[in-house]
């Protein structure tokens, strides 16, 4: 490798017509370390990683993985990198060895070497008792742990993983999670998108947050919570003329309002002093809160903080009649 | 962590990998797999023991039948290729395998390959139904090995039309609605009936689609007779369907994964 970085991407654009998937995006991803693109659907996530996977040539700008160019050296470039898609791309009418197999025969083993490396991963992936059946038969988190275990026949010097959990319950989601800590722990470099800040939270050293096809931040997980704050204060008045005194007084401590429901979030630590002391401040004569609730700052939250709207742009609710 | 570099891979060895895939994902699919073993054969007793009495073509029905099933099934044998090109297009498997420097005329090709012998095995069913049933041929060994090479060009050309519709399709179900018009191609033709026993118009078309030339091909050579000027226009036919093909497989693929 000639390079320190895994992946150092600049001003990378894609349009496909009118549509603008990608603005410019630049990316720096150390060796041996976790990144993750974050984002809603349509933000880019899923073309940033097929062009750094070689599978798309960007229309502007240039990328380097594992040392070389995407574009112009995209043969040594798939030779040091594995790719798990966001749909499990195991086949359903093989079995789990015959998966494996058939992916070590690719990367060039000879037959009992691949049927022993076969038998190593689904030893490693907790699949040995399914390896005969067929992975129609597999449960959601069975087929993803496959699914990695098939990108890992040979150990690629980059990991991608496109929303590596989307779809899983939250026991196959923490299963796969272990799963990935553990070959970071191997020294493998992984770049993954996900939907979920929590995931990126468990998972990325760095995490860069990608919205209509530019990263509007980037930062280690610690950096971004500053900036959004990760944990909210819901609070339900009760009524409007309560609601309107509370948001005068919040001002911009407010985070988001929902007049209907005569709720408004602030920010807060989550203690126990802190939610106290604001409800105090807000409610002195603690008559105007119904309820209140505190919860993590979500994707949504890191949006609205960064971009000043939501990150799923929802169709307006009808108001209930 | 020892840092592994996959070594350059194998063409060849990719494509017998992936031939090999397409021919287990296929024996797998046990209705299409029943479907495409069995039709041509029950077809051909349908046509040999309930039509074929009415049918009167100068020889033994049985005869004069098989080389039209023999390209049916391939027919049904082919029309697998859509399916199973379509769902790799469709279900990551392709992106999947162009990151593993797998390329995707290997993909294609492999489906294409294990489509030839899936029909060879089909083939080989529909003639030992057809002796058992009283089809005698009189060809010699080199009409065989010719009547094989003539059935495998067919195959390879229909086969990769049927690539071309996989790549077409969006949906599985679309590609077999597709190719379900493929696999009537032989009925206007010369396979069950003569041709001039059909109605003006069909007669018209039945003479000018490929299908005719190579049974007329495959007849000449099984029963003896002239193939006459049949043998050349099969071959082109069947030559120029696979070019055609190949040339649009290129193009579609290149479309569908951008």
């Amino acid at each position: 490798m000639t390079e320190e970085l895994a992946v150092a991407a600049h001003g990378l654009e894609k349009s496909y017509g009118n549509v603008h998937v990608l603005r410019g995006v630049d990316l720096h991803v150390e060796r041996g370390s976790v990144f993750a693109l974050l984002g809603p659907n349509g933000a880019g996530k899923t073309t940033t990683v097929r062009i750094l996977s070689t599978l798309l040539p960007p229309d502007v700008g240039t990328a380097r993985v594992a040392g070389y160019d995407v574009v112009r050296e995209r043969t040594k470039v798939r030779r040091r990198i594995s790719l798990t898609g966001q749909y499990a791309a195991v086949d359903e009418d093989q079995t789990g060895t015959e998966n494996l197999v058939m992916m070590a025969r690719l990367r060039g083993f000879r037959r009992a070497a691949a049927r022993a490396r076969a038998a190593e991963l689904l030893e490693r992936f907790d699949l040995t008792e399914a390896a005969g059946r067929r992975v129609g038969t597999y449960s959601g988190g069975m087929r993803r742990r496959l699914d990695l275990a098939a990108s890992l026949v040979t150990e690629p010097a980059v990991l991608f993983l496109d929303e590596p959990t989307t779809g899983l319950d939250p026991r196959s989601r923490l299963a796969l999670w272990q799963a990935i800590k553990d070959l970071v722990a191997r020294g493998v470099t992984v770049v993954l998108t996900t939907q979920y800040l929590e995931e990126a939270d468990e998972l990325a050293d760095r995490i860069a947050v990608l919205d209509h096809g530019t990263i509007v931040a980037e930062g280690t997980a610690a950096e971004l919570k500053q900036k959004v704050a990760d944990t909210r204060l819901d609070i339900t008045f009760v009524d409007r003329a309560s609601f309107r005194a509370a948001s005068a007084k919040l001002g911009d401590a407010v985070v988001s309002a929902e007049p209907e429901e005569l709720r408004l979030a602030t920010v807060t630590d989550g203690s126990a002093a802190h939610v106290r002391s604001l409800l105090d401040d807000i409610d002195p004569s603690r008559t105007t809160i119904a309820h209140f609730r505190t919860r993590t700052a979500s994707l949504d939250d890191v949006f609205l903080a960064l971009t000043g709207r939501p990150a799923q742009e929802r169709p307006k609710e009808p108001a209930h009649a | 962590m020892p840092e592994h570099i996959a070594p350059a891979p194998s063409r060849v060895g990719d494509l017998i990998t992936m031939a090999a895939r397409s021919l287990r994902l296929t024996s797998r699919n046990a209705e299409a797999l029943l479907i495409s073993l069995t039709l041509p054969v029950i077809l051909m007793l349908l046509f040999v023991y309930l039509f074929g009495g009415a049918i009167d073509t100068g020889t033994a029905y049985v005869t004069y039948v098989v080389p039209g099933v023999l390209l049916l099934c391939a027919g049904f044998g082919a029309s697998l290729t859509a399916q199973t090109v379509s769902t790799d297009m469709s279900s990551g498997a392709i992106d999947r395998f162009r990151s593993m420097d797998v390329s995707g005329a290997a993909v294609l090709t492999g489906h294409v390959t294990a489509s030839l012998a899936r029909n060879v095995v089909s083939t080989a069913l529909v003639l030992a139904v057809a002796f058992a049933i009283g089809f005698r041929p009189v060809a010699g060994l080199r009409e065989w090995l010719l009547a094989a090479g003539v059935v495998v060009m067919f195959v390879l050309a229909i086969s990769a039309v049927s690539a071309v519709i996989g790549l077409l399709a969006r949906t599985q179900e679309g590609a077999s609605g597709f190719t379900f018009f493929m696999t009537f191609l032989p009925y206007p033709s010369s396979a069950f009936v003569p041709v001039d026993t059909l109605p003006g118009w069909v007669q018209g078309f039945a003479e000018n689609q490929p299908v005719t030339p190579v049974i007329e091909t495959l007849r000449a050579l099984l029963l003896g007779g002239p193939a006459g000027s049949n043998a050349l226009l099969a071959a082109a036919w069947c030559g120029g369907i696979f070019v055609v093909s190949v040339l649009l497989a290129r193009v579609l693929f290149h479309r569908r994964v951008r």
